[in-house]
């Protein structure tokens, strides 16, 4: 008897606990939904053509998001081609050159705790030394490079992981037919960890994109109402750089500059702007998912 | 290796000697990719230490750990850092009362309850919660969370450490919830099946067995999720306010560490005034708070560390 109410309490224990599991797993998930439809009841009417091609204005039915959404796509361009030859060069060397000794583990503890590092704290390093040391100014360049040191941590580990994941049978078999290290790394381990580092640097960038406490220390500007100069020029050399050094804002600044207002019209813009924002986050999400599944797809061991 | 003499079989040594060379300096290339990280972190002590000394050369140590007001841009200025460290362990301690146990329960459940197909759905959209831009999130405190709070509790102003804590608790809840559920995954399955076999329940099993097991993992866990919480920025510079006031009443505006430094950085302070000073101080002692949890949560990683 005594068997059968213990086993009885027992299950009633158990399913309980179920339930205070489903209810634990609904509080994240019901936020997520809050979130999405909040923002889209409140933003969608904002979304029309003219939001993305208008500069932020006084009047919030004129205000867009143009100088925001131009300065999100150079600064992530920065970001990337910095973060990418960075963090992948970081990866290959831990991977396959390290020796084991006290400098490896020093690179290795080093990253692992640069990822705890809060991303203001980045932002007053860039503060103290691109904009003030190596008078950078408050530039497209300067943001760039700041979420790029961001990221770095993030494209790294990822980067080693794909690169752990190429079987040593590869690099043997490399070897073997006389390719020297690095050519064994450029033309063999490098192609077939490609799939596993794109992946690792979208949601990296997606995570950069999101970010915008590190560029207010920098001290970014929530009013731009003009666009950077154009990358190119009608004399030789045809490219211009100048664009690098031009002030900037970007999209969640935008947003935070339209949220920290009184006047409801403009949290209708800053809805639409998070929006938006959110949009390019998922889908740079989505497009990690799909390049993951893609070449593990094409790619069996 | 010898070169034949119509050059044709092996190569000649001076394409040997140069790749050599080449491999060489490609290999010091990558060392200098990885020192990059470390260039980083010695960059970071480096600044704000450069930048917050001749802060703390007027002003002394006593008066920036005691004094209770935080008023550097008043005339009338007061350093003291207790108001702003008092808003950061308020919104941090609510934001762990919220993501520590509904993150471990979550975890909990996905490991040893749910079903595959639960499991394999519900951790990616969780894992989504760490995709939402936090300034999209202050939105949500600001203009979702507080109102509804409202409904509640009808004083509550419109800027307090409640709501902004509660919307951090829920974005850490993956970073809890996701390595928790890991290191409980790698538990191996002997463990789990001689639990089940001395006739222990999946409830008993999971939580005599299965978490002391991964208790290090729990950990590390934890130690992530602390650190966010404490370096959360733009969720508190929306929706907790920036009036630093010294309270331990989460119902109240205040302002954070972070939120300071945003505050700061908005308006135009010229390069080498106390108030610019002043963020590089702040911006140390966040620096400090999250190594302290960092190195805590190490050791508990250390300590409690088995070894399957």
């Amino acid at each position: 008897m005594r068997l059968q109410s213990a086993i009885a309490r027992n299950r009633f224990v158990d399913s309980l606990f179920a339930i205070l599991g489903l209810l634990a797993m609904l509080v994240g998930l019901v936020t997520l939904l809050a979130l999405f439809l909040g923002l889209a009841l409140d933003g969608w009417s904002r979304l029309t053509w003219r939001f993305f091609t208008s500069y932020p204005s006084r009047f919030p039915v004129e205000a867009g998001i143009l100088s925001a959404w131009v300065g999100t796509t150079t600064v992530m361009f920065v970001t990337a081609l910095t973060a990418v030859p960075i963090g992948v060069g970081a990866a290959v060397y831990l991977e396959e050159y390290a020796p084991k000794n006290w400098l490896t583990d020093l690179i290795e503890i080093n990253i692992a705790n640069l990822a705890g590092v809060p991303s203001i704290v980045y932002g007053l390093l860039a503060l103290g030394l691109l904009v003030y040391q190596l008078h950078l100014g408050q530039s497209i360049l300067t943001a760039g490079l700041t979420l790029a040191l961001l990221i770095l941590p993030i494209v790294v580990t990822s980067a080693r992981e794909a690169i752990r994941s190429v079987p040593n049978s590869i690099r043997e078999a490399a070897h073997a037919l006389g390719a020297t290290k690095w050519q064994t790394v450029k033309d063999h381990v490098l192609p077939y960890a490609t799939g596993g580092i794109l992946t690792g640097l979208i949601i990296a960038l997606s995570r950069a994109i999101g970010e915008s406490a590190p560029l207010i220390t920098i001290g970014a500007l929530s009013f731009i109402a003009f666009l950077p100069h154009p990358p190119w020029q009608p004399e030789f050399p045809y490219l211009s750089f100048q664009w690098l050094l031009d002030p900037f804002t970007v999209m969640p600044i935008q947003m935070f500059n339209w949220v920290s207002r009184p006047q409801e019209e403009f949290h209708t813009n800053a809805a639409a702007a998070g929006l938006v924002l959110l949009g390019m986050t998922l889908a740079m999400n989505g497009l990690a998912i799909f390049i993951r599944a893609r070449f593990r797809k094409q790619i069996k061991w | 290796m010898k070169p034949s003499p119509d050059g044709s079989g092996g190569c000649p040594r001076g394409a040997h000697s140069s790749r050599v060379a080449r491999e060489r300096a490609i290999e010091w290339a990558l060392l200098l990719a990885a020192l990059t990280s470390v260039a980083v972190t010695v960059g970071i002590a480096g600044v704000l230490v450069y930048e917050s000394l001749p802060f703390f050369r007027h002003v002394s140590l006593a008066e920036f750990l005691t004094d209770p007001q935080w008023t550097p841009l008043f005339s009338e200025a007061h350093y003291g850092i207790l108001p702003l460290v008092a808003g950061t362990l308020v919104t941090t301690a609510v934001a762990l009362l919220m993501a520590l146990p509904v993150g471990t329960i979550t975890a909990i459940y996905l490991s040893e309850c749910a079903t595959l197909v639960v499991r394999e759905t519900v951790k990616p959209l969780l894992e989504l919660l760490t995709a939402v831009p936090t300034v999209v999130f202050g939105y949500f405190a600001l203009l979702f969370v507080t109102p509804f709070l409202q409904l509640i509790w009808a004083d509550l102003p419109g800027f307090n450490m409640l709501s902004a804590g509660l919307v951090i608790g829920v974005m850490i809840i993956p970073y809890v919830s996701s390595l928790s559920e890991d290191a409980m995954r790698a538990v191996p399955m002997d463990i789990r099946e001689g639990s089940y076999a001395m006739g222990a329940t999946r409830m008993q099993t999971a939580l005599r067995v299965v978490v002391p097991s991964a208790l290090s993992g729990i950990a590390a866990a934890y130690a992530l999720g602390i650190s966010r919480a404490i370096g959360e920025t733009m969720v508190v510079a929306i929706a907790a306010g920036m009036q630093p006031t010294l309270t331990w009443n989460p119902l109240e505006p205040a302002e954070t560490i972070t939120a300071y430094i945003v505050q700061v950085s908005l308006g135009d302070l010229p390069h080498g005034s106390i108030g610019y000073q002043s963020i590089f101080a702040a911006g140390l002692t966040l620096l400090l708070m999250t190594l302290l949890f960092n190195v805590a949560g190490y050791l508990l990683r250390k300590g409690f560390w088995k070894a399957y």
